[in-house]
């Protein structure tokens, strides 16, 4: 089932979306280490090496990159066929050593970070800031008495070293190495990422937050997360995502594992906003268990193509999921964004809200999937997908599957497509706005309900990134 | 000295079909007109060329304000200007809380100026003042905290309409049906608003197929419109005598332009 809409409205405006990145970048001279171009077994064994990680771990790695040579590549979503996996670098350290107090990291990744509002961030929360810049964590801190409760938020190679036995307990159970082509390259390539874990009945009443940056021309970024939440536990990690500008093609592919078990919550927001030659390409997925809510609030703007559909496994009574997405494809770009909902046990409920604004050439999809295993019965399932189209050259399809071996169950699904109309952007140009003040304000309206659930600067950071990609878009 | 809105031999076309066909009307501020005529006679046409609507076809006359050439001037510019209208039916904006849209509105209208993005009127200042008109119009602020006529019952947008007014303060206002669909105690509370926003530095321009509105807010001069033109002025007494007994005398001293009229009304 497919609703291909492309809506005649107004004459085609010339200025795109994403028009806005933070378009500026660093000297990359400062590298520790840089990979030559291209991926092989050398390439992946050098990584390995570099990081000193336990045999069992090359060993999946080397195992990873044959399912990647394996799989062929996906022909649905996006069109990929540009990406050459030959011409990128895939492993690079910007910064020797983990850093743990700002005033130690080096002048210009701090300068970046200034750019970017870290330090603010970090003043107004008092949670660890995680901030990956290129393939090493070099920044972090942890407020001690999180680190009393026994809770543990490092980066991914510090996990495998420090934590082994937890690590490697989870590690690659929630996404196999073999899910997906790209799932495969991460489990191969992969550097970085966040790890947390979070003990019985621990509740962290702050978001946990970490910023990732792609900052070196033709680099892959491979971050790999995995996050437990223990039973009864709860917590909030943020991820905020920005790229600068460049004329060929990066490629982002990042695996998200997170366990929820009986009892506990857990949310996990994104904004993304990568420049428009990124290929990001993600596979998150969590396994929520008894009485659990997973949540996922996933924010896309930006890059050339966005494959990423976010998904929750229900696997015991009682269990909900929920996912929240707001996807905005401006010139050029295709968002191919949704989310996967399944229902492995009975009395489990899951509900997707996704809103998707698509603008010039921009295209913007939703792809969804809710899958109801036999005997699950009496689950329920609750998909809304709105569009905005904001021109006549922009399109934005709705791809909603549904399997289900169950009869006992319910499932509604609404989708809806909206122009952003004459008699609104005349309402609010006769009080004195603006066409593109107008149209910003109907845009940020439509995604309201989705960005008042974001934490407060992460909310003023969207609506600035909307009014940014509707300025001098229009008249 | 006062300002002149001067409306000259206005001709506008919707989709090749002539609505207005030569309106002449001049409003000073401090005045009060009232526009009576039956439905479709070209009202609220008016209304919306005036301010800016982009889906009228100015076919001939002119607009201005203070020798401004008000046709050349986009909606959001001539809101600058000093320009409002209080629509008949206003839209709803969803995901737009009411205070938000009113710190941008009253920002842009009081400094004609700003660009967007710029500086909006200090938070502190706007949320007395916000806080002080809905008493005043008796709207419940929490409605400053709601989605922008979303949910509203038809009386709230119409108050909605007169905060608008009151915050922005325009050298000339249109109320384009302001009273219809509202029940006696919400024409009264609108009315009373109306009362307490007109002033020596306010033209106002009330379209209306009742008496109710003007009997609190009594015009200078009454005018009626019929098949697109203004046929008859007169003062208050004009919209007491259309609204006790009808527009048949109306249509019996102008046949031509009742004919016109009638033409339309079956149409539609």
């Amino acid at each position: 089932m497919s609703t291909d809409v492309a809506v005649q409205e107004r004459e085609d405006q010339d200025v795109g979306v994403g028009d806005y990145q933070f378009g500026f970048h660093d000297s990359t001279d400062n590298y520790v280490f840089k990979s030559r171009r291209g991926l092989d077994r050398e390439i992946v064994y050098q990584i390995s090496e570099l990081k000193k990680e336990p045999k069992w771990m090359r060993d999946f790695r080397i195992s990873s990159l044959e399912t990647f040579f394996e799989k062929p590549m996906p022909h649905w979503g996006g069109d990929l066929e540009e990406i050459d996996f030959q011409n990128i670098f895939y492993y690079m350290k910007a910064a020797a050593n983990l850093e743990k107090s700002w005033e130690d990291v080096p002048d210009d990744i701090r300068k970046t970070y200034d750019r970017l509002g870290i330090p603010e961030a970090e003043k107004k929360y008092l949670a660890g800031v995680k901030a990956q810049y290129e393939s090493e964590v070099i920044y972090g801190s942890l407020q001690e008495d999180l680190e009393k409760q026994g809770v543990i938020f490092t980066d991914t190679d510090s996990a495998l070293r420090d934590h082994p036995d937890l690590f490697r307990e989870y590690f690659g159970k929630i996404i196999p190495a073999n899910d997906n082509k790209f799932a495969a390259l991460n489990s191969a390539v992969w550097s970085g990422g966040s790890f947390i874990y979070v003990p019985p009945g621990v509740k962290i009443d702050f978001p946990l937050q970490a910023y990732f940056r792609i900052n070196s021309e033709n680099m892959g970024q491979f971050e790999r997360t995995l996050i437990i939440v223990d039973e009864g536990a709860s917590a909030h990690y943020v991820e905020g995502c920005t790229a600068p500008t460049y004329s060929s093609d990066s490629l982002h592919s990042a695996v998200v594992e997170i366990v929820v078990k009986r009892g506990g919550r857990f949310r996990y927001t994104t904004i993304q906003n990568w420049s428009n030659n990124v290929f990001n390409l993600v596979t998150k997925r969590a396994m929520a268990y008894g009485d659990s809510l997973m949540e996922w609030v996933d924010g896309n703007l930006g890059s050339k193509l966005t494959m990423k559909y976010p998904a929750i496994y229900l696997m015991e009574p009682g269990a909900r999921g929920e996912t929240l997405s707001i996807a905005f494809a401006n010139n050029g770009q295709h968002q191919d964004a949704g989310a996967k909902m399944v229902h492995c046990a009975p009395n489990t409920s899951s509900r997707v809200v996704s809103k998707s604004i698509s603008k010039g050439s921009g295209r913007a999809s939703y792809r969804g999937l809710v899958k109801v295993e036999k005997g699950a019965t009496n689950c329920k399932s609750n998909v809304v997908c709105d569009a905005l189209i904001l021109d006549s050259k922009s399109r934005s399809d709705t791809y909603p599957y549904i399997e289900a071996e169950d009869d006992q169950i319910s499932i509604e699904h609404e989708a809806s497509v909206s122009k952003i109309g004459e008699e609104q952007l005349f309402y609010l140009m006769s009080r004195g706005m603006t066409e593109a003040e107008a149209s910003a304000m109907i845009v940020t309206g439509f995604i309201e309900p989705l960005v008042k659930e974001l934490p407060m600067e992460y909310a003023v950071e969207m609506n600035r990134l909307i009014e940014l990609q509707m300025e001098g878009s229009v008249g | 000295m006062s300002a002149i809105l001067k409306i000259c031999d206005l001709r506008v076309a919707v989709d090749g079909k002539p609505i207005l066909k030569g309106v002449n009307l001049e409003i000073r501020q401090g005045e009060i007109h009232a526009l009576m005529g039956p439905n479709g006679c070209g009202k609220s046409t008016l209304a919306y060329v005036v301010a800016g609507h982009p889906k009228y076809e100015i076919t001939g006359g002119s607009i201005e304000l203070d020798g401004i050439n008000v046709l050349e001037l986009d909606p959001c510019q001539r809101a600058r200007l000093g320009i409002f209208l209080a629509f008949q039916y206003p839209v709803t904006i969803p995901g737009v809380k009411v205070s938000d849209f009113l710190r941008h509105a009253v920002s842009n209208v009081r400094n004609p100026d700003r660009k967007e993005g710029e500086g909006l009127i200090p938070m502190k200042d706007f949320r007395k003042e916000l806080k002080d008109r809905m008493s005043e119009i008796d709207i419940d602020s929490e409605f400053a905290r709601r989605y922008l006529n979303d949910g509203f019952s038809g009386g709230e947008k119409k108050r909605m309409e007169i905060l608008q007014l009151s915050l922005l303060r325009p050298r000339f206002a249109i109320l384009d049906e302001t009273d219809s669909g509202l029940d006696s105690d919400a024409v009264r509370a609108v009315s009373e608003g109306i009362n307490k926003l007109h002033g020596p530095h306010m033209g106002v321009l009330i379209i209306t197929h009742h008496e109710r509105l003007l009997e609190f807010n009594k015009p200078s001069f009454t005018h009626v419109m019929l098949a697109g033109k203004i046929v008859e002025t007169g003062d208050a007494s004009l919209a007491h005598d259309l609204h006790a007994n009808g527009y048949a005398a109306v249509r019996e001293r102008h046949p031509t332009e009742a004919a016109e009229q009638e033409a339309v009304t079956v149409k539609a």
